[in-house]
């Protein structure tokens, strides 16, 4: 098991290297552009652009230049925007983290739990009138884009039924953990919109799963042994139809971890890393670009590695493959 | 006969379909005494394994409709309420199925399900299970027990596999143990050994229903067969009437499509004209008669199980004469061989 879980994470560094010099090659090896001019500002005289030029070795060769700029970028940390001048790249992406952390983690508990939950009742309940209802509800979670469920969400609890209902809604934004109360109740409902669309399809996924396992041989066996039918349910058909949905669940976290949270944080006013890349995107602001894109990738491949190594712990076939 | 284990009366198991209801079981009675082996032989699709599913109630389907008595011990099996029918289950009544790459769960250890089994059953502590399960690991002789116990499914062998399955099987000591084909995924030297491992069972008092559709199993176990055909019971009896004397005629298709090793060696193994009936279009009289080179007006009729002249326990289900029936076999069987040689020749 240490052996697998070493092994794993080996190729998973080897995997963010990749990626590292792949962002590099696209951003600053691109013909006809200049990175030094862009470093230096709008009117650098010669002498700044020189300087420059040698700092981040410009005028060396490929392999150097890339061992600059990571150093820039990682160890130095003085790599800064292109667009706001003097805002360093790092401190930014440190400053977005825990947003989009405490948007993810958050609503990855409520939709797993929700899913899990969903599924297996309506496997269990195949053929009666809960299964197609439940399964009504996945569907509605699914269609609901995360951009217009929260901004209904938004036009409720902060116009509409605010004066009522929902008084206790607080205004969108961000508060950090150091106040805990606040800082659940600001990502509630950014939690509980992000989580209806996963929820859904986690629940149509595992209903499926559970389904063809509970008509599977060894659940078979499982009743002939006299087992009670909540353990066969829970004991043995959930718990080998959890094998796929934790290696989904390892890419849908990486990637909203990574930044695809981004419309669900815009909705909200969350200061988060989706949002941090959205907009360097729109001011092809390179350096931010190269961070955030070398973050999102660290992500996950992490929480692939993570996820490869649970799902050897879930399938012991797994481990010797 | 003492007073049976286990007594099924007028077992019926229909399917609802698009098309219509397909009958599956239709009818079946036997009784199994204790400490008995029963060996239920019939080609695919004669019911064989259904009928044993519904006796433990292990059709889930909603669109099965199960009906008849099954008494075990004298109770109703299908009148029980759902958890003291998970009691017998198991504790009092165990089976083994055809597949074991597939029969245990691949995501826990051996030793693990066989304490599941004990522990469901008997209020024991978990290390009382784990010590019991490497016990009934190597009576089922997988060496190294203490240390296979740990092992999952796909570290053993299908031979392996199906051992654990018994030893699952066996941790309860039950009374009866219905083994539904435990050798016919498995290679001939182990299907011996496990074949063996069922004497030894039913020689430490456990009855034995064994479904099979190989003859020579059959032959080398049983006490008692029982020949099923299209849902139905053809012919039933002691090991030695039946294959010494079978009654019926697709028993003597059964026995003689079985390839010997003495005697000359026949050009063509002869086989059982036609296919298996259909459940969903069974005959309304004898289920075998479109198959039967002996049939007649009569066998548009249903025939009942009846005994033989001098022979009580020999029962079987045929309209033929009761005290013809071995020089009729023989009129069969030249028929057969007849009509093959001919194909033969107008082949070649």
């Amino acid at each position: 098991m240490l052996h697998f879980a070493l092994k794993r994470f080996a190729s998973a560094l080897l995997v963010m290297f990749a990626i590292s010099v792949l962002v590099f090659l696209i951003f600053f090896a691109t013909p006809g552009v200049d990175p030094a001019a862009r470093i230096a500002g709008r009117n650098a005289d010669p002498a700044t652009l020189a300087q420059v030029r040698h700092s981040f070795g410009l005028d060396r060769p490929m392999p150097v230049r890339y061992l600059l700029m990571m150093r820039h970028l990682l160890v130095d940390r003085d790599l800064e925007s292109f667009v706001n001048r003097g805002s360093r790249v790092i401190p930014q992406i440190v400053q977005a983290t825990p947003v989009t952390l405490s948007l993810v983690v958050g609503a990855a508990v409520i939709w797993m739990v929700a899913g899990i939950l969903m599924g297996t009742a309506a496997a269990a309940l195949r053929g009666r009138a809960a299964d197609p209802l439940i399964m009504l509800v996945g569907v509605v979670g699914v269609s609901l884009p995360a951009y217009w469920l929260g901004e209904v969400v938004n036009l409720v609890t902060q116009k509409q039924l605010h004066g009522s209902l929902f008084s206790w809604v607080p205004p969108p934004g961000y508060v950090g953990l150091a106040h805990p109360g606040q800082w659940a109740l600001h990502m509630l409902f950014p939690w509980l919109t992000l989580a209806l669309l996963y929820a859904g399809i986690y629940a149509r996924l595992l209903r499926g799963e559970v389904v063809t396992a509970l008509g599977e041989d060894y659940v078979r066996t499982a009743r002939a042994k006299g087992l009670s039918e909540r353990r066969i349910l829970v004991r043995h058909a959930l718990r080998c139809s959890l094998i796929p949905i934790v290696s989904l669940f390892g890419l849908d976290f990486g990637a909203l971890v990574g930044g695809a949270a981004l419309l669900t944080e815009v909705v909200f006013g969350l200061p988060g890393i989706g949002k941090l890349t959205y907009d360097a995107l729109q001011n092809l602001d390179l350096p931010v670009i190269m961070g955030t894109v070398l973050y999102a990738a660290f992500f996950v491949v992490l929480a692939n590695a993570l996820v490869d190594i649970l799902y050897a712990r879930l399938d012991p076939r797994a481990r010797h493959a | 006969m003492p007073e049976p284990l286990l007594d099924v009366r007028d077992l019926r198991v229909s399917f609802r379909t698009r098309t219509g209801t397909v009958t599956a079981v239709d009818g079946l009675s036997f009784a199994v005494p204790p400490g008995e082996i029963l060996g239920v032989v019939g080609e695919s699709g004669s019911g064989k394994s259904v009928s044993m599913l519904a006796v433990l109630r292990l059709i889930t389907n909603p669109n099965v409709l199960v009906s008849g008595e099954v008494l075990f011990r004298g109770r109703d099996l299908l009148a029980l309420p759902a958890d003291e029918m998970r009691a017998v289950r198991g504790r009092e009544i165990a089976m083994v199925f055809q597949d074991p790459m597939t029969a245990l769960t691949p995501v826990y250890t051996v030793g693990w399900q066989i304490a599941e089994q004990i522990r469901a059953h008997e209020r024991v502590s978990r290390k009382a299970a784990h010590a019991r399960a490497v016990e009934l690991l190597s009576d089922v002789g997988i060496p190294d027990a203490a240390s296979r116990v740990n092992a999952y499914p796909h570290e053993f062998s299908g031979g392996m596999r199906q051992r654990a399955v018994i030893a699952i099987a066996l941790s309860c000591d039950p009374a009866l143990l219905i083994a539904d084909e435990p050798t016919t995924a498995l290679d001939v030297t182990v299907q011996a050994q496990i074949l063996d491992l069922m004497r030894e069972l039913n020689a430490r008092g456990s009855a034995v229903v064994l479904i099979t559709h190989d003859m020579g199993v059959v032959s080398q176990i049983a006490d008692r067969v029982l020949v099923m055909y299209g849902g139905r019971a053809a012919e039933e009896g002691p090991r030695r009437a039946v294959f010494h004397g079978p009654r019926h005629p697709y028993t003597w298709g059964l026995l003689d499509s079985v390839p010997r090793v003495g005697g000359p060696r026949l050009r063509r193994l002869p086989t059982i004209a036609g296919v298996p009936v259909s459940p969903g279009s069974l005959p309304e009289g004898c289920a075998f008669a479109p198959r039967c080179r002996l049939r007649h007006e009569r066998c548009d009729e249903r025939p009942e199980l009846s005994a033989g002249p001098g022979a009580g326990a020999h029962r079987d289900a045929c309209w033929l004469p009761a005290d013809h029936r071995a020089a009729l076999r023989l009129t069969t069987r030249t028929a057969t061989a007849g009509a093959k040689d001919l194909d033969a020749e107008a082949a070649s």
